[in-house]
């Protein structure tokens, strides 16, 4: 059914996949953590109380956040032509991902953060930590199987987005499901593509509960 | 008895015309109002009153977790007020403080708990984790020290939150209802501790509680905190014995029987201290008056080791008879005093 050439297509594709999926998540993350981490401290029960910076975030975030990521896509062309150099292939679709992840990831992290018990904050604070140290010594350490588990949707969701870029010749195997499977009406590879991407989303998935799980000592 | 004893006297804490006001949906809402207060080196001074009194909101503002609307707070001669950031937070590490939920770090365990506070002061690895140790044998848990707080009880973790508290040698360990959380026998063994804690190391102790056991149990003063005023201060013996005001009452006399059915109307509480408990005063004040008096209610309680109790008999009818009674009962050097509303 499938010869050499489609096989070495299917296997760069996925290739191309977890290279775009991998580093947009990371870079997100390298954006959005900071940023969730801002809005929880910042917040009016936080312990660095800014209401306005936090309002200002909050505001960024939420619009980035309401463009649908197609219209995304197209609209930061421009931009992606000017860092990446070319508006196609996974070093192009990086740019988009992460413009649009990193809000995602903010407010995921954000989520986590806020489920830290206020009490072993104040108990710190009672101790004379400053907000910084209680951040990296408290919120995020208590935060780590819910920051694990909020990466997990994340990346997750990124897969999801970077599929879509195949749109705009973003590579990867969306890329491929929409070239072939849907311009080209052979639906065979586009069952083969999103069998793959369904089997990534479980190891993924698996991965992730896993380590958090691993890391969680609160059930003892 | 017990307060100047056992203290040197010295305020550690010192707050004056303190007060703090929230602000609530509906406009601002008073949480403490013109708090005036001392706390002595080396005593173990309680805060009694109900809940939403503003008990926990007091010893937030003796290490300024909160800070004061109004007024003043000194520790050790230093107005908290006056402090860079940096400088407060020295000072609360000489200010340790356990709360009624624990609050422990649930992904460290309770040895990395002890050194958590020692982590933040900068002290040396090597030394937190000998230190760490110490404590935990000291508050008797040292077998516990690789375990995480999920799998302690509640009187293992509030132990763990002491050696926790006592990690940067504080001179003050604030509890904030410490022991709410613990059913009775744990409560006793926590506050054993607290009073061994208050000997040994001489750290002074401030109690935050709704329990009127639980100031029984170990403090020598006490305050009385009443809808955001302090109502009365003072020996716990003092304010056990004769209460002065209304809110003291509520507290130490909780269990009003507030009975009818009986014919006199003339009610008189006697409060005994320790000596006196052994007379049988009452079976004499009967026989020399040859009138029945009617118990309409007693308590005894046993502060620092010494009986105290008080009760309330019904009067005879005979407004003269009943006048003398209760010079009879004062002459025997216990208090006696009418009350209304019994009957």
């Amino acid at each position: 059914m499938f010869d050499m050439e489609i096989f070495r297509m299917i296997g760069s594709g996925l290739l191309e996949t977890l290279y775009m999926v991998l580093v947009s998540t990371a870079m997100a993350y390298v954006l959005g953590l900071p940023l969730g981490i801002a809005l929880v401290i910042t917040d009016k029960d936080g312990i660095r109380p800014m209401p306005f910076v936090n309002r200002f975030i909050g505001i960024v975030v939420n619009v980035l956040r309401s463009v649908p990521f197609l219209i995304l896509l197209i609209t930061v062309l421009p931009i992606t032509k000017k860092i990446v150099g070319t508006t196609i292939g996974p070093n192009a679709t990086v740019v988009p991902l992460v413009i649009a992840s990193a809000p995602f990831v903010a407010r995921v992290v954000e989520s986590s953060l806020k489920e830290v018990d206020k009490g072993v904050i104040e108990a710190a604070q009672s101790m004379g930590a400053s907000p910084w140290k209680i951040v990296y010594k408290v919120i995020l350490p208590e935060a780590r199987p819910s920051l694990i588990v909020g990466g997990t949707i994340a990346v997750t969701t990124i897969l999801g987005y970077s599929a879509m870029a195949g749109i705009v010749a973003g590579g990867g195997l969306g890329d491929i499901a929409i070239r072939y499977g849907f311009y080209r009406y052979q639906t065979n590879i586009m069952l083969v593509t999103v069998a793959l991407l369904i089997l990534i989303v479980q190891i993924l998935q698996e991965i992730g509960m896993k380590l958090a799980n691993i890391g969680d000592r609160r059930n003892g | 008895m017990g307060s100047d004893t056992m203290s040197s006297g010295n305020p550690i804490i010192r707050i004056e015309g303190l007060s703090k006001t929230f602000q609530g949906v509906s406009g601002d809402i008073s949480a403490l109002e013109d708090i005036s207060l001392e706390i002595r080196e080396g005593e173990i001074f309680g805060i009694i009153g109900m809940s939403g009194a503003g008990k926990s909101t007091l010893v937030r503002c003796m290490n300024f977790l909160e800070k004061p609307t109004k007024g003043k707070v000194w520790f050790n001669g230093r107005d908290l007020s006056q402090l860079t950031k940096k400088e407060l937070y020295q000072i609360r590490r000489s200010i340790g403080m356990i709360f009624q939920q624990f609050n422990l770090l649930m992904q460290r365990t309770v040895a990395g708990n002890v050194c958590f506070p020692l982590e933040i002061a900068g002290v040396d690895k090597k030394a937190a984790a000998k230190r760490a140790e110490e404590l935990l044998t000291l508050v008797g848990i040292s077998d516990r020290a690789d375990s995480y707080p999920s799998q302690l009880s509640g009187g293992q973790r509030q132990r763990v939150a002491i050696a926790r508290a006592l990690a940067t040698n504080p001179r003050v360990l604030l509890c904030d209802e410490a022991t709410s959380a613990l059913d009775p026998s744990t409560t006793r063994g926590v506050l054993t501790l607290l009073r061994d804690i208050n000997r040994r190391l001489g750290i002074t102790i401030v109690v935050i509680t709704h329990q009127m056991k639980v100031i029984e149990e170990i403090c020598s003063r006490v305050a009385i905190l009443d809808s955001s005023h302090i109502a009365e201060v003072g020996s716990v013996e003092d304010i056990f014995t004769r209460p002065k005001t209304s809110a003291a009452r509520r507290l130490v006399f909780p269990e009003d029987p507030s009975m009818g059915k009986l014919s006199g109307t003339r009610c008189c509480r006697i409060v005994f201290n320790g000596n006196s408990a052994l007379e049988p005063v009452i079976a004499e004040m009967v026989l020399e008056f040859r009138q029945v008096v009617n118990i309409l209610f007693a308590d005894m309680k046993n502060i620092d080791g010494k009986a105290f109790g008080h009760i309330v008999i019904q009067l005879p009818d005979s407004g003269m008879v009943a006048d003398r009674m209760m010079e009879y009962v004062r002459s025997k050097g216990l208090t006696a005093e009418e009350v209304e509303g019994y009957v």
